[in-house]
């Protein structure tokens, strides 16, 4: 890994892009999951790429600003990932957990530039649900750890976004119009919150093993 | 006159009081702009603006209520008027700034006042938080399902490509976003085409008050991050199927007049949701910004409501 990030700026946040293996080719572009940060290597189950390996911390995470008074939201955190795409051009994304749900929105909100987007399991996959549950206000969180991240507002605000399916489906429809692959999106994690499970369901995407999606997307 | 030679023009509005207080609440490492009118040893009475408006949008409002009796209590939301620009905006973060002012205030409940978005805010404050809320009055603020037409999925698939291809856009530019000088009338005037019924009076007024001059002219003091139109998951019911479950007081004010800013609800919508013993007002002749086209009569509804 080189221990310099690129740094990126979406609106008053500094997002660290670390590079873990260079190369030729298209990268894949790694995103970690809630309360983690991106790996230090490029991870054994992700050395078949043959292309550069890329990872993303995301607001609040890893070597990423934290937002001041919180406000986490997983669009934005698509925009995290739009600036990645921004200084890569177009990438193949595997996501773990939020990464998961935040990859699949930056799928089909730049689907042009994402070529095959893998979910996996993770920390934060389920998010707070299909539908808003019963409302709370928190006044505050436990302090943050040292070096400030994973930011605890994060870990609030990213437990209890609502997700629903058919949100999560509107942007498999994007990319399956729009990236022209016909498997733009693939699962290979064993857990299924509703969004994944009709995620899963829909059209251009395809259950398989990881070695499977990389393969396959490594050919596109 | 050019922008840059434009000096800071005292501009006045019948009715319109400035603050008699004002003063900064910390919520989660911000800064929130708190304003107020009235004797600080009244009841208190909280007041929550709307989206793209800010706390002195009020300055005719808060006086009168005030001068019922009150302390009136509004507050900028993150990023809005004098309160700090914030990294993120979200419906969580904006609850959260509201329960540090209400705590700078009071650890009872008082009697709340929220128009438009604020409206919906406090709505769900009062749903999460129902020991925190002895009165909710709510001003056109109850979003419905009839609001978003209908459209068919090859145009929805369209519409949401360019919806967040525009988006994506948007916030890749962020870090050079600067709000557009102009003059105090060119402020107004933009303003104008948001809130077509307001007079143009009051709108060179709230420029006065919800802008600066800069060396190149005015400018709106609203993060310039900010834009109009949400982005996500939300949809109108998840407001409307909070309001059965108030069980203090509910006061809903609407008016009768179409409006760009506004919610397109009718009163079927709300009654329908109404809890026990909540009431419903409709104001003939009204926009979105009733309190501000009719303020004496919506403060002469909410006085009565609280008494």
């Amino acid at each position: 890994m080189s221990t310099v990030p690129v740094l990126l700026r979406h609106n008053r946040i500094r997002l660290a892009l670390h590079e873990l293996r260079g190369g030729e080719g298209r990268p894949l572009l790694h995103l970690h999951g809630l309360a983690e940060r991106s790996p230090a290597a490029v991870p054994a189950h992700l050395a078949g790429w043959p292309g550069p390996v890329w990872a993303l911390d995301l607001s609040g995470h890893g070597d990423s600003d934290v937002a001041i008074g919180g406000g986490y939201f997983c669009e934005a955190l698509m925009g995290d990932v739009d600036l990645a795409i921004g200084h890569l051009g177009a990438v193949t994304i595997y996501g773990r957990g939020l990464g998961a749900y935040v990859g699949l929105l930056a799928a089909g909100g730049r689907a042009e530039l994402v070529q095959g987007t893998i979910l996996a399991d993770g920390p934060g996959l389920a998010g707070g649900g299909p539908t808003p549950g019963s409302p709370a206000v928190a006044s505050a969180v436990s302090p943050p750890p040292p070096g400030g991240t994973p930011d605890p507002w994060a870990l609030y605000e990213l437990t209890r976004d609502v997700r629903p399916p058919d949100y999560a489906t509107t942007y498999v429809r994007q990319a399956a119009s729009r990236s022209g692959l016909d498997t733009p999106i693939s699962v290979v994690g064993v857990t299924r919150p509703p969004w994944l499970e009709e995620v899963a369901a829909e059209p251009g995407v395809l259950e398989c093993t990881l070695p499977e999606a990389l393969e396959m997307y490594a050919t596109v | 006159m050019s922008t840059g030679e434009q000096v800071e023009e005292q501009v006045t509005y019948p009715g319109a009081r400035p603050p008699d207080r004002q003063r900064t609440v910390d919520s989660s490492g911000l800064r929130i702009a708190v304003h107020e009118w009235g004797d600080e040893a009244a009841p208190p009475l909280l007041l929550a603006h709307g989206g793209m408006d800010f706390a002195r949008t009020f300055d005719v409002f808060a006086p009168l209520l005030a001068d019922s009796g009150f302390r009136v209590v509004s507050w900028d939301h993150r990023g809005h008027g004098d309160s700090e620009h914030a990294a993120l905006y979200s419906w969580e973060g904006d609850l959260r700034d509201a329960l540090a002012v209400f705590d700078s205030v009071s650890p009872h409940a008082v009697p709340v006042i929220g128009h438009s978005k604020g409206g919906s805010l406090m709505l769900q404050l009062a749903d999460a938080l129902p020991h925190r809320v002895s009165h909710l009055i709510n001003l056109d603020g109850l979003p419905s399902r009839r609001s978003f037409p209908d459209v068919s999925d090859h145009q929805r698939t369209k519409l949401l490509a360019q919806e967040l291809t525009g988006w994506l856009d948007h916030r890749r530019r962020l870090v050079d976003a600067q709000r557009r000088p102009g003059t105090l009338d060119e402020l107004a005037d933009r303003r104008g085409r948001m809130n077509p019924r307001l007079e143009r009076a009051w709108l060179r007024y709230l420029v006065s008050v919800g802008a600066r001059l800069d060396p190149d002219g005015w400018r709106w003091k609203i993060d310039p991050t900010i834009r109009f139109g949400g982005f996500g998951p939300w949809r109108p019911e998840w407001s409307m199927m909070r309001l059965p479950d108030i069980g203090v007081p509910v006061l809903a004010v609407l008016g009768t007049e179409p409006d760009p800013l506004g919610w397109g609800t009718l009163p079927a919508d709300v009654m329908s949701h109404m809890p026990p013993g909540g009431r419903l007002e409709v104001l003939e002749g009204a926009g979105h910004f009733l309190h501000i086209e009719q303020p004496a009569a919506v403060a002469d509804l909410v006085v009565e409501h609280l008494a």
